[in-house]
């Protein structure tokens, strides 16, 4: 296999926010004491007028963000998954989601691929918590160029928008010229009609591996990209189940709450089908290389493949 | 307005608050008695805003951090014209406009949806800076509660505000002495609280009685001439001032007069009315 490019999708969301910080002049950047870490630190070199840093705050980072908000700005409010979405989930959703301000959240060093940092830093519940909030939309994006494009999607949308992002390199997939960026809208990455595998996020390169290894077996697996957790492409969904009659959800996050549940919410509802929900289980993470971790909790392609195998 | 006519009007808002608790059978009249003079000065007074027109882009903001005590702020709206004073008996009722803390889009002239303590002061904070940044005149006010002082979240807005030389940002602190659980000095004191807001960058008013209007006046004047820095006004107040029996009284922070409460207290503010215009 040729050597595919591989960026944290951290270092899009820094890249993309000083692109489009050229193009929107109301485009605010606020950080938490990280802008090295989040790579807001692009922007803030580009425009250091509109970068905003609040210090080690991330509560009142997203109460500055509802009050620029409130006033006809554009904040993206940036810190880890952990504190933007866990610390301060109460503002998020009071100061924030209550009065559907047009804040923006980009959370960076989500998931257990946070690494060495170990498990106060790995936030597996951020897409939970952050869906229950009306009104928010929340994306996981899957590569550098969906990244970028989640950025600008993010900023043209009136509301509240989550966006996830990671610390790990991961291999570039949607660079086509054919690729579209839509909220809401699932993509189908491979068509196949034995099972549906639906990922979020970095698990959708590893979930296009874990396929090629199934392929191999004789398993034609179908797989979709879910980049919107909320509002979610329930139609994609149901057709894919009705076409498979097996589903199964990667994402790299706990089962409870994140898509693998999102996912059963729908089908449970509409078209029940029998499902896997490949995540974490109920652990907290801990420290090591990030590949490694992947590995061990089997969120790797490897671990994917076997996982779905014993499901089969 | 004339000092008469402020405390005519501050005996409209009392009235406001009694008839819209008592109609709710809940909400909380203590900490909304206290800062009635507050609500009166800013809404006929202090800020540069327009009930016709309540988004207006230059207006003054104020955020009611202390979010529980929304029938003071829904009575000066309403008296002030932003929507009618019927309205203000639908309080806490299924369908109101008038929900039990402030929410931006339900209510005309709520620049912000508070009442989880700590987050008001940050979410005025943020339209203070954003003045700050696109050269805009407007001012910005928040009142916040002495025990809403133990909030971290206040602080974290305090620094910020003091860092960023916010001198178009006032805090209020309503010193009513009172919160949930007893006297804010016996449940976790935030005293002395001057000295934190100085040590924070602010510019500190101590206004001794924040039940008259002639030392609000003083200070609200003191903390628009302040520049380079933040103003805090630190009023000390009367917890359920005006009403005879709620003065003073713990019991009164989050509890609806019933109905003979209601008569006596209506008849209070009355007869402290009709006082007032005889002056």
């Amino acid at each position: 296999m040729s050597e595919v490019k591989s960026v944290a999708t951290r270092q899009s969301y820094g890249e993309a926010l000083a692109e489009f910080g050229k193009k929107y002049d109301n485009l605010y950047v606020l950080d938490a004491d990280l802008a090295a870490a989040t790579q807001t630190k692009i922007f803030k070199a580009a425009f250091p007028e509109r970068h905003i840093d609040c210090g080690i705050q991330e509560s009142n980072m997203v109460g500055i963000a509802a009050g620029l908000a409130s006033t006809g700005k554009v904040p993206f409010c940036s810190s880890f998954a952990m504190f933007a979405a866990g610390r301060a989930y109460e503002q998020v959703r009071n100061s924030v989601g209550y009065p559907h301000f047009n804040v923006k959240i980009g959370a960076t060093h989500a998931g257990i691929s946070v690494g060495e940092d170990g498990a106060s830093h790995q936030c597996l519940e951020d897409i939970a918590l952050m869906r229950e909030i009306p009104g928010m939309v929340v994306i996981n994006p899957a590569d550098d160029v969906e990244a970028r494009a989640a950025v600008e999607a993010a900023y043209l949308h009136e509301g509240p928008v989550y966006l996830r992002f990671g610390r790990l390199a991961v291999p570039v997939i949607n660079d086509n010229p054919g690729y579209k960026f839509e909220i809401g809208k699932g993509v189908t990455l491979k068509e196949g009609s034995d099972v549906s595998l639906i990922a979020t996020g970095l698990e959708v390169s590893e979930t296009l591996k874990a396929a090629e290894m199934l392929s191999a077996d004789g398993v034609n697996a179908e797989v979709i990209n879910i980049h919107t957790i909320k509002p979610l492409d329930e139609d994609l969904i149901i057709k894919t189940a009705q076409k498979t009659k097996k589903v199964v959800t990667i994402e790299e996050h706990f089962v409870a709450g994140g898509l693998g549940s999102a996912v059963a919410e729908v089908l449970g509802e509409k078209c029940p089908t029998l499902m896997k929900r490949i995540g974490v289980y109920d652990t907290f993470g801990e420290s090591g290389p990030a590949k490694d971790l992947l590995h061990k909790y089997e969120l790797d392609a490897e671990g994917i493949y076997k996982q779905v195998k014993a499901f089969l | 307005m004339t000092k008469n006519e402020l405390q005519q009007k501050a005996c409209d808002v009392r009235m406001g608050i009694i008839e819209s608790t008592h109609s709710a059978k809940c909400g909380h009249p203590g900490g909304s008695l206290s800062a009635a003079e507050v609500f009166t000065y800013l809404y006929f007074e202090e800020m540069n805003i327009d009930p016709k027109d309540p988004k207006k882009a230059d207006r003054d903001r104020f955020v009611l951090s202390k979010g529980h005590t929304a029938p003071g702020l829904y009575s000066a709206l309403a008296y002030r014209g932003y929507f009618p004073v019927e309205d203000l008996k639908t309080l806490r009722h299924i369908g109101s406009h008038l929900q039990g803390h402030p929410c931006v889009s339900h209510t005309p002239g709520v620049d912000a949806s508070s009442g989880s303590l700590g987050q008001g002061i940050s979410v005025a904070a943020g339209m203070a800076l954003s003045a700050k940044l696109t050269n805009d005149n407007y001012r910005v006010y928040t009142l916040l509660g002495d025990g809403e002082l133990e909030e971290g979240q206040v602080w974290e807005a305090a620094m910020f505000a003091g860092f960023r030389k916010l001198d178009n940002f006032v805090v209020i602190v309503d010193n009513n002495g009172l919160q949930i659980d007893g006297p804010v000095d016996e449940v976790n004191s935030p005293y002395p609280i001057a000295d934190k807001f100085k040590a924070f960058n602010f510019h500190v008013i101590e206004v001794a009685d924040g039940n008259d209007f002639d030392q609000l006046a003083a200070a609200f004047k003191e903390a628009r001439e302040t520049k380079g820095m933040p103003s805090a006004i630190v009023m000390k107040t009367v917890k359920g001032k005006g009403v005879s029996y709620m003065e003073n009284q713990v019991g009164w922070h989050g509890k609806a007069p019933n109905d003979e409460e209601y008569e006596t207290a209506m008849k209070e503010l009355k007869e402290a009315k009709e006082a007032v215009c005889q002056k």
